[in-house]
């Protein structure tokens, strides 16, 4: 579903990710671990082209997304919107739209984007926001609701557009431990339905549960990767080691 | 009309402050004036040919008929003349305030006048004159002039027939060169000035031709403030001797003013004047607020219709600025600048002048009017939207792109609606600056509030009055606009809890 191959991105002069290879049947869930600044978020910006990379290519089930060479913007907007028609999103900080309501943020981009009936989108809306166990807050402001309802309703945003794939970008990360917990049990929710997923995460212990494979990344690359169990249970570098120990201290 | 002209009617309040501590003054005393040794005329110079004006060839010499009355006058009572500058509207209350001793400029003896100051017998012999354009051979009288466009000088005589004949629509200007200047490009169809305005301004410019026979003759006077007995008195036995000897005839002959209509001065008897004690115009507000009011109502519509295109071309302009091509960028980024780098006054003169003279684009006062509010505020809307449309979360496009919006899109759907809410309070700030600053385009011959205020107090030197009035009136605007505003920010307001 996910083919990588010597993925590099650089900001100006500085390089972040330098030449990243990974393969992802569909169906299974990466998590991605690792230090702050290690490049997991971008490596995931880069999957659905929020940053365009510098090199190397991206396949999404089958389609290519990025290509060598200079390409005009024409060209790249269209290959971006490959990319986020086949890619769902979750932020840190929800990115939620203040001005529309819940089930307008939900039904945006399905009418705007697809050209879905009003009528059609709100009923797939009204699926998902039972899904994440929002019906009952269908039409409050983001501002009325808690972090963790917040971050559900993104993920029912992002879920209407139907996606093929699941970034997650921290989703746990700005939320109160009790409210943590609602939010990987829709992730895990998802995962028992099959969908493909990438997730940054500091939650070691969704990690080493929910994980098929996990990727630790440090200064641009891919130190280790593996099953869980290993990566957790008999890590083969060091620093991976020295990491796991400062997280769970 | 100048800049310092204008600038001098901004200071107008100031000058209504300081009429109301002239009250508590003693008035100057013929004794005072002899000591100084010094007659100051008040007068407008202001193209003010054949009255007072600065000689062509020397500009710092005064000549005009009135200048050299003001010599001669100042040499009979053994004192040395010295003008002084003035808008000519505004020459009666700077009179009161004691900026000069009189006025001597085309001040008409009528009972108006009277109530206000003391005035002098005649010195010259005034009519009506039609003017019009040299093709326009149809106008030879007021009759000819109904459902015509005519411009006239405020708080002048013609100002006051044309008040009493609504089927003429006036045009109300501050000098007579603009006046001229709106003739000849087509915007009027006559204007009426006095007899020596004509003779100046139409007997040697074959544009223009007088339309029928001079008619409401009447005389000038000098002014003085009420109850300056013994100054008048010298004044009007100098300008009986200048009369009898010939000075005047020799005078008025050297500008081409001089005519047998001058012979009823012989003969003039001052009549008696009945002066009324003077009221409030706040005790007979029932007169004076319905004309406030509907002056106001032009104030309105210019600043609602102003602030609308500042609003539309604002955010054209910022979307250019922001996410325009190259050139696109430039555009609007030199567009801000020269705007807001550049006064007002000076655009407003641009487009209703300069474009009508240089392309012959001709618009009504009130298109100028509002074009020149618009795209002037154009330039602070602008300002105002890039900083609201920067002032929303990089997030939000993220979270859009992500879905897979476009930019426009995402423009239009996410980030405008947030950004209107950040700016509502500038721009309401500048809703409101707009009412007050509306007043600027009354030297397009518009009369809105301010103008209106400033034709009623001359009307009937209640500055005070009539200012609080005029003052409540833009206050009530400014609040209703600061309410409706207020109700507008409340809408767009999503994050009550």
């Amino acid at each position: 579903m996910i083919t990588v191959k010597g993925l590099i991105k650089s900001f100006g002069r500085t390089r972040v990710l330098h030449g990243i290879d990974h393969d992802q049947a569909a169906g299974s869930a990466t998590v991605l671990i690792g230090p702050s600044g290690c490049g997991k978020s971008t490596f995931l910006r880069c999957l659905n082209l929020l940053e365009t990379p510098t090199a190397g290519t991206i396949v999404l089930g089958g389609i290519t997304v990025t290509a060598d060479g200079d390409e005009s913007g024409v060209v790249l907007a269209s290959r971006q919107r490959q990319a986020r028609g086949l890619t769902g999103m979750v932020f840190q900080s929800f990115n939620l739209f203040p001005h529309r309501t819940v089930i307008e943020n939900v039904v945006e981009a399905p009418i705007h984007v697809k050209g879905m009936s009003r009528v059609e989108a709100v009923e797939l809306a009204m699926g998902l926001l039972k899904k994440v166990g929002l019906e009952h807050r269908r039409d409050f402001y983001p501002s009325a609701l808690s972090g963790g309802q917040q971050q559900r309703v993104a993920i029912a945003r992002a879920l209407a557009m139907q996606p093929k794939i699941m970034l997650f970008d921290e989703p746990t990360s700005a939320l109160d431990p009790e409210m943590r917990d609602e939010v990987l049990q829709a992730i895990r929710q998802l995962q028992d339905e099959g969908m493909t997923m990438v997730i940054v995460t500091h939650e070691m212990q969704f990690a080493r549960e929910a994980a098929d494979e996990v990727l630790f990344f440090e200064s641009g690359r891919v130190l280790e990767s593996g099953p869980p169990e290993k990566i957790f249970g008999s890590p083969s570098q060091e620093r991976v080691r020295e990491f796991l120990r400062k997280v769970s201290a | 009309m100048t800049l310092s002209q204008f600038s001098r009617r901004l200071a107008w309040s100031a000058l209504t402050v300081g009429m109301m501590a002239s009250r508590f003054c003693q008035a100057e005393s013929w004794e005072e004036l002899k000591q100084r040794g010094l007659l100051r005329w008040g007068a407008d110079a202001e193209g003010g040919a054949p009255y007072v004006y600065h000689d062509p060839g020397n500009p710092d010499r005064l000549v005009g008929f009135e200048a050299e009355l003001a010599d001669e006058l100042a040499k009979r009572l053994g004192l040395e003349a010295r003008m002084a500058q003035e808008n000519w509207d505004m020459l009666v209350p700077a009179l009161k305030q004691g900026s000069f001793d009189v006025i001597l400029n085309g001040l008409e003896r009528t009972p108006e006048n009277q109530q206000k100051l003391d005035l002098s017998r005649p010195y010259f012999v005034y009519a009506q004159q039609i003017v019009t354009r040299a093709g326009s051979t149809n106008i030879n009288g007021l009759e000819d002039l109904k459902g015509g466009t005519v411009g006239v000088l405020s708080g002048s005589v013609s100002h006051h027939i044309l008040g009493g004949r609504p089927e003429i629509h006036s045009k109300i200007y501050l000098g007579n060169a603009e006046t001229f200047r709106d003739l000849k490009i087509g915007r009027l169809d006559a204007t009426i000035v006095d007899s020596p305005v004509a003779t100046q301004f139409a007997r040697t410019d074959p544009e223009l031709r007088l339309g029928g026979p001079a008619f409401a003759p009447g005389f000038y006077a000098i002014g003085v403030r009420l109850g300056e007995t013994n100054l008048l008195a010298k004044i009007n036995k100098a300008l009986a001797e200048l009369l009898d000897d010939g000075t005047l005839e020799r005078i008025d002959s050297k500008y081409g003013l001089w005519d047998t209509n001058q012979l009823a001065m012989r003969s003039f008897q001052a009549e008696a004047v009945d002066r009324k004690a003077q009221r409030s115009a706040l005790t007979a507000w029932r007169r004076y607020l319905p004309l406030l009011l509907r002056a106001s109502v032009t104030t309105i519509w210019l600043t609602v219709a102003g602030m609308a295109l500042a609003m539309s071309a604002g955010l054209c302009i910022a979307l250019l600025r922001l996410y325009g091509p190259a050139p696109g960028r430039w555009l609007a980024t030199a567009y801000t600048e020269v705007m807001r780098g550049t006064p007002l006054l000076i655009q407003l003169y641009f487009i209703y002048y300069g474009l009508a003279q240089q392309i012959g684009l001709r618009m009504s006062e009130y298109t100028a009017a509002v074009l020149a509010l618009g795209l002037n505020y154009a330039a602070n809307e602008a300002e105002n939207y890039r900083a609201g449309i920067n002032g929303v979360p990089r997030g939000q496009w993220e979270a859009a792109s992500a879905l897979g919006m476009s930019r426009w899109l995402t423009i239009r759907r996410i980030v405008l609606p947030q950004a209107f809410r950040l700016v509502v309070p500038p721009i309401s700030n500048d809703f409101i600056a707009m009412f007050k600053d509306s007043s600027i385009v009354s030297v397009i011959a518009i009369v809105e509030l301010t103008k209106e205020y400033q034709i009623r107090a001359n009307d009937t030197g209640d500055y005070l009055g009539l200012g609080l009035m005029t003052a409540g009136l833009y206050f009530g605007m400014s609040y209703a606009a600061s309410l409706v505003m207020q109700q507008f920010e409340k809408r767009l307001r999503y994050d009550h809890r």
